[in-house]
């Protein structure tokens, strides 16, 4: 895959492998521990469906090269869309003004792999012929019409990217990697007399665009749009204040995203901002709870060969029956908290500074059957779709929106209520979970993560579980 | 920071343009926009007294939307060598043989296209070298840490500087653009007491560096806000009064904005379809776009469709007196372009008598919100429902801070159940309001 690379990334610049030593050897200087240069060309086409016709379509070109020299705790960093040698050196050279300039020194770079193929290194953009894409768009449009005469507005979006990295380091680091990744989104609105609803659905992953013609995945995310969107039209309010919550798979864990996920992030934790820091060793959720990152799923949308400091992806045990056993770490951070990256080190683009970030974080299947955990429960709520999630990582404060949720009346799940936020306290949520089912899910491949400003895709799962008390946000 | 020549790149930007528009001519497009810009900038950081980030930042960006006939193509491009470009004009042309034919797609009317271009002061470079940010940082972060001892840690404090030069032009032989200049400053602390830990962060941003409010008021701000949020405690689930912090309630006006884009409106997805000339707020409410604000932070003389910008009224005595559209979501209305491809411009509401004193009077009881959590708004019905955290109000005073709640209602009775804005605006950003005082909302806790 290297060579692939090499030619299509570096090889227009008139660059070669020698000219990557002599930009490290330049970032080197006396008081550096640490450089790389990261390569990235990226491209990516988006087509909408909206009235009835694909009346839009984008096609986005993203090339560049971020250089970074780490001396410390300290980072200097730049980048350029241009990749002739003289714009790396220039920005090598305001790079490594962070530390005072010393002599250079030699370093040498070898020639690796990654060890993993997670996801076929083609370009998805030309998985389909442009008409194919056209039609597959308008049959998911004439398949969620067809469930409903109320639905009124189909909106369908199917996004291919194409992105192709190398990364350098001075500890002798040179891998590439080529990362395809496909979604489609489907968003519809209802109406009836007076009410409007909406429902969306969306999948994906890092595989061809073949991927929604299969098992008519496409067809199935229009009827899981229509449907979400009807049982909102007759969604009553929703109850307000704490009670048990009972989530369903899948999406349901960007729960965990929220309420643990970030705070075991290995930046927080180092300087010491998470609510978590500190709690390595200690039970931080109830015995029933073994979450894990795993960014080696084969075609997920959270998985990488490798992270975009070329260190292999690996699944890393979070939290081991209740106790915290890890945190995600970057280079940066492992080596100044004396530990191994997790290979959890991501950044947006080479225009971004890497650094800790979560891949598939999910947690694995417990004993119970998921009817038993509905039926346990007198009054409360049955949450199963959520939209997006937030939170302080420092108070441990989090939320997360429910979408799609029905009321649970003497262990039965009776009315579809309003989209409602759940909040909740991160290091205390899962000491809550009473009951965990057997039937684990990982989402549908949608997951976007911010963070400092930085979007990535990920991946969240988990089986249903209960959690003995969360407030709710309805309005009666 | 190295200089940034804006002379020489707007003209290069132009060149770039008209050489666009005419590739995208030559390879059969019959109309075609293009949008160029290029910034330079350098972000400074420093954490615990020392220096921690310095990030220079160099971005170039091109985007080209093509019309061949009523069908469109859209590309861009981050770099800008002559091959990238070539694929991307390629690509859209591509693009826009396949897409569908769209009666009301195209450029917006060429006899809209601003004719007048008001020097608005919106770029003011600053001189300032990587020493001088990283001193202006520690003296933020600094006045921060020396506060409070119960400040106990710092995630830092960051001073961004940067200049661009953006250039829009298209076939009906508009080609304009314009320098801008931005600069900032933020700082987050964390304030910690017996088993209670609290981030909080403040910032001020302004075109021109001299209207930056000083580095020591933004740290002090920082930690006054973390240590007022110390030991916060829930509330019992209630219906009460909110009254919304200035900062907080700007964000209700985003929603109001949203509500009526011309996007929601044509696709029936907003809970104020057919509300034109309609009353949505008390009667005395007055909310304005401003497009000519020396130095503002959302000026500008034309849109990004090249159509004039103008002053107007969006809500007067109440009423909604106008949408917010380009010249697409225009003409699927059957309506014209109000000039607002690419957002509003400036926004404000007419401010009360009341400062934010006064309001916790007025209110008596009930509870103040200083930060939001989540999406947790249905564009469509105007539900909202969000996290929420701020401080407990009983006799006009504050009395404890409060944590981990919900507050919820629907925008549509929330606007309509306004009772008072405040003359607060003390908060950075392009949108002024005073705080926000509503009659009722269900708060969730215990």
């Amino acid at each position: 895959m290297l060579e692939i690379v090499e030619q299509q990334l570096l090889a227009p610049a008139g660059l070669e492998q020698r000219h990557l030593d002599l930009v490290l050897d330049h970032l080197m200087g006396h008081q550096i521990d640490f450089a790389d240069v990261y390569f990235q060309s990226s491209r990516l086409e988006a087509w909408t469906l909206e009235d009835g016709i694909v009346k839009e379509g984008v096609y986005s070109i993203e090339q560049g090269a971020g250089i970074r020299a780490i001396s410390g705790e300290k980072t200097g960093f730049a980048y350029t869309d241009e990749l002739q040698l003289p714009n790396l050196l220039e920005a090598a050279g305001t790079a490594r003004a962070i530390a005072h300039a010393g002599q250079n020194r030699t370093v040498a770079i070898a020639e690796g792999s990654t060890g993993q193929q997670l996801y076929a290194a083609t370009n998805p953009l030309d998985t389909l012929s442009g008409s194919d894409k056209i039609a597959l768009l308008h049959q998911v449009e004439q398949e969620a019409r067809r469930q409903d005469p109320r639905v009124k507005q189909v909106i369908a979006n199917l996004v291919a990217a194409y992105d192709m990295v190398l990364v350098a380091g001075s500890d002798g680091v040179l891998r590439s990697d080529i990362r395809p990744l496909v979604r489609m989104n489907v968003h519809v609105i209802v109406e009836q007399g007076d009410l409007r609803e909406q429902g969306t659905a969306g999948a994906g992953g890092r595989t061809s665009l073949d991927f929604f013609r299969h098992d008519e995945r496409g067809l199935e995310l229009a009827r899981d749009a229509v449907r979400q969107a009807l049982v909102n039209l007759r969604a009553v309010d929703a109850p307000a204040g704490a009670m048990p919550v009972v989530l369903g798979p899948g999406w349901p864990g960007v729960l965990l995203h929220e309420a643990i996920g970030h705070g075991l992030e290995g930046d927080f934790n180092r300087k010491g901002t998470s609510a978590f820091a500190g709690c390595m060793g200690e039970r931080v959720a109830s015995p029933l709870c073994t979450v894990v990152d795993d960014g080696t799923l084969a075609e997920r949308r959270g998985s990488l060969n490798m992270d975009d400091e070329g260190t292999t992806t690996q699944q890393t045990v979070l939290i081991e029956k209740g106790i915290l056993k890890s945190y995600m770490q970057d280079k940066h951070n492992a080596s100044l908290m004396g530990v191994s990256s997790t290979g959890n080190g991501r950044r947006e683009s080479y225009a971004h500074l890497p650094m800790p970030r979560m891949t598939n974080t999910y947690m694995l299947a417990g004993e119970h059957d998921p009817q038993e955990i509905i039926a346990s429960v007198k009054k409360g709520l049955y949450a199963v779709n959520f939209g997006g999630g937030q939170v302080d990582i420092t108070s441990g404060k989090f939320v997360f929106s429910a979408s799609e949720a029905y009321l649970i009346e003497n262990g039965k799940v009776t009315e579809p209520v309003k989209g409602a936020t759940l909040i909740g306290n991160g290091p205390q949520v899962l000491n809550l979970v009473s009951m965990v089912g057997n039937d684990l899910e990982l989402d549908a491949g949608i997951g976007v993560c911010g963070k400092e400003g930085q979007s990535v895709p990920v991946g969240v799962g988990q089986p249903t579980l209960k959690v003995d008390e969360l407030t709710i946000g309805g309005t009666v | 920071m190295r200089a940034f020549d804006h002379k020489a790149k707007y003209a290069q930007l132009q060149q770039l343009v008209e050489d666009v528009l005419a590739e995208a001519g030559r390879q059969g497009a019959s109309s075609a926009e293009v949008a160029a810009h290029s910034d330079m900038g350098l972000s400074a950081t420093v954490r615990l007294g020392e220096p921690e980030t310095i990030e220079h930042t160099r971005d170039n960006s091109l985007s080209i939307s093509v019309y061949m006939g009523q069908h469109k193509g859209t590309a861009s491009t981050a770099e800008l060598s002559a091959a990238a470009i070539y694929e991307a004009v390629s690509a859209a042309c591509s693009i826009a043989k396949q897409t569908a034919e769209d009666p009301f797609t195209g450029l917006a009317e060429a006899e809209l296209m601003a004719t007048e271009f008001p020097d608005l002061e919106l770029y003011h470079p600053w001189d300032i070298d990587i020493e001088g940010a990283l001193e202006m940082a520690l003296e933020c972060e600094a006045a921060a840490r020396d506060y409070d001892p119960r400040i106990t840690n710092s995630e830092g404090a960051t001073l961004n500087t940067g200049g661009a030069v953006g250039v829009y032009g298209n076939t009906h032989g508009f080609v304009h653009g314009y320098p801008s200049s931005r600069h900032s400053l933020s700082c987050s602390v964390i304030a910690q007491q017996d088993e209670s830990m609290q981030r909080d962060y403040w910032y001020t941003t302004a075109r021109s560096a001299t209207a930056l409010d000083a580095a020591a008021d933004i740290g002090e701000r920082a930690a006054q806000r973390a240590i007022a949020r110390l030991n916060g405690r829930k509330l019992k689930t209630r219906q009460a009064p909110v009254l919304f912090r200035a900062e907080i309630a700007a964000g209700l006006l985003g929603s109001l904005i949203h509500a009526i884009s011309g996007s929601a409106l044509y696709r029936r997805a907003t809970f104020l379809l057919d509300a034109l000339d309609t009353r949505i707020f008390p009667d005395w409410v007055n909310i304005e776009e401003n497009p000519f604000v020396m130095q503002g932070l959302a000026s500008a003389a034309f849109d990004a469709e090249g159509v004039a910008t103008s002053r107007r009224k969006l809500v007067s005595d109440g009423i909604l007196k106008g949408y917010v559209l380009s010249s697409y979501s225009a003409r699927k209305l059957d309506l014209q372009t109000t000039g607002n491809a690419g957002g509003v411009r400036n926004l404000s509401i007419q401010m009360g008598e009341l400062d934010f004193d006064a309001l916790l009077k007025t209110m008596h009881t009930g509870l103040v919100v200083t930060e939001l959590m989540g999406q947790g708004v249905n564009s469509i019905t105007g539900d909202y429902s969000r996290g929420a955290s701020g401080f407990w109000v009983e006799n006009g005073a504050i009395q404890y801070p409060v944590e981990e709640i919900t507050i919820a209602g629907n925008l549509k009775t929330m606007f309509q159940q306004l009772q008072a804005v405040g003359n607060d605006d003390d908060y950075p950003g392009s949108t002024r309001t005073g705080s926000w005082l509503i009659e009722s909302m269900m708060i969730a806790g215990e």
